[in-house]
């Protein structure tokens, strides 16, 4: 049985300026669930994931045309709160980038700003989140140290417990370990993983063999068409589509 | 992720292993015991349940590689089950092949030789249990041993063979019947053969040393 959608994306074509980044893309991304949007540079795909929680309000020159719905209800309708959508709709960056202040103040942050201030209520969401980003026991015992003094995948998983302690429902990971080493790829990708036992996660990359690993379900753009969605599993052993059949086996990307 | 990956692919595996285990224990269970009923058993419900789990298997392995490119242990595992997957669907429709004769032997006067085929289908039937423990333990000694049981196999399919012959030459109203009976003779026999494609699939598993074509000669 298909899983419910939390965002239902309908011809979406998206504009900077002139130049048009999408072209009328359409997908589902289902509910506590993994998908991946993947494809070469310039393919739109990090457009695509930012229009998500509607990041690229703020650039000056962007366009868009089409619907996303989110919860069934139009993510661009005047009545939406932007920021409480970017608190249910988290998102993490390609380089880590934790507030030059302490681990804990990095976690507490976001809830102190909402106005909460209940010292045992926010450690309790401290713990937790650094918990669910597997990052607890490494930092237990130094929450008090700058976040910058962490390795670079230490780094990322203290965002992903940020992100975490609002408690969002979606969280959008945009290329999250091009910075990363194997190792703490590995790591991050195990927690992508675990994290979608209780939130739906989109992941942008261009890394297939990551894609492959992470996600249920795998949209293939290129040139800003999306070419091809569908399960992870059927797209890297049959795809549909002869493009996504070369950018997989190494013909053009 | 890839652990968990292989462990359903290893319980996927167990479970075909178990149902092609019984379809020839019931094909022999049948001839002997003239039950045309568990003949139908295999041929009818449980070859289209063993042809299902060839196919899922396949798919799933496919799917590992994948998604997964397993390395090493990892990688031998997941090429192994494939092939794995093979031989016991090649033993499904032995037990089918054996089930059709079977039938055709059962509704008509016995024959002398059937009194070996049970002894071989035994010995057969041990070495394809014993090549799925040495499996699930990923036990390379306990495979090794399950190799030494196909000299066992061969020799009472030639003493079949033989006995065959000489009934043929005497009653030539036997002549299809013989057949059949060779044919489960032989269909025993490529039991035991794949069994042992399990034992060295299981080595390779274990200790990465590749021993096909090698029995008799220091494995």
């Amino acid at each position: 049985m298909e899983p419910p959608k939390v965002f239902e994306i309908e011809n979406l074509s998206s504009f900077y300026g002139a130049k048009q980044v999408l072209k009328k893309v359409s997908l589902p991304i289902y509910e506590k669930s993994v998908t991946s949007l993947m494809g070469p540079s310039g393919c739109g795909k990090s457009t695509l994931i930012r229009c998500l929680n509607r990041m690229n309000d703020l650039v000056g020159n962007f366009r868009m045309e089409g619907k996303i719905l989110y919860k069934s209800k139009d993510l661009f309708s005047k009545d939406v709160d932007v920021t409480n959508l970017r608190r249910e709709i988290g998102m993490v960056f390609q380089k880590p980038n934790p507030f030059p202040k302490s681990i804990y103040e990095n976690i507490a942050y976001g809830l102190k700003i909402q106005g909460i201030s209940n010292r045992e209520y926010l450690d309790g969401v401290v713990e937790e989140s650094l918990e669910r980003a597997a990052l607890w026991e490494e930092v237990k015992d130094r929450l008090r140290e700058s976040a910058l003094s962490l390795s670079g995948g230490q780094q990322q998983r203290l965002c992903i417990a940020r992100a975490l302690a609002v408690k969002p429902r979606v969280i959008l990971f945009d290329e999250p370990c091009s910075a990363l080493d194997p190792i703490a790829t590995a790591k991050i990708e195990e927690l992508i993983t675990e994290l979608k036992q209780n939130y739906t996660i989109a992941i942008v990359t261009h890394n297939t063999a990551q894609a492959a690993r992470v996600s249920d379900h795998t949209a293939f753009l290129f040139l800003g068409d999306m070419i091809e969605f569908g399960t992870t599993a059927k797209m890297f052993t049959v795809p549909k589509d002869k493009r996504t059949e070369e950018y997989l086996t190494g013909k053009f990307g | 992720m890839l652990p968990q990956k292989i462990s359903e692919l290893k319980k996927r595996l167990i479970e075909y292993a178990t149902l092609v285990e019984n379809m020839i224990d019931r094909s022999i269970k049948g001839l002997v015991g003239k039950n045309e009923d568990l003949f139908y058993e295999v041929m009818k419900r449980d070859e289209p349940r063993a042809n299902n789990f060839d196919r899922e298997i396949d798919e799933m392995c496919t799917e590992t590689i994948a998604q997964f490119d397993p390395l090493a242990r990892d990688l031998r595992m997941v090429l192994m089950i494939l092939k794995m997957n093979k031989d016991l669907e090649r033993m499904a429709d032995h037990a089918v092949n054996i089930s059709e004769s079977g039938l055709f032997l059962i509704a008509r006067p016995m024959l002398r030789p059937l009194d070996l085929v049970p002894r071989m289908a035994e010995t057969a039937s041990a070495m394809l249990k014993d090549s799925i423990s040495a499996f699930i333990q990923e036990d390379s000694d306990t495979a090794r041993k399950v190799l030494e049981k196909d000299k066992i196999v061969d020799d009472l399919g030639d003493r079949i063979l033989q006995e065959v012959t000489a009934f043929m030459k005497e009653e030539h109203d036997g002549i299809k019947r013989s057949l059949h009976l060779m044919r489960i003779a032989h269909n025993l026999e490529r039991i035991a053969d794949l069994s042992t494609n399990i034992c060295e699939e299981v080595i390779y598993i274990v200790e990465g040393k590749d021993i096909k074509h090698h029995h008799g000669s220091e494995i």
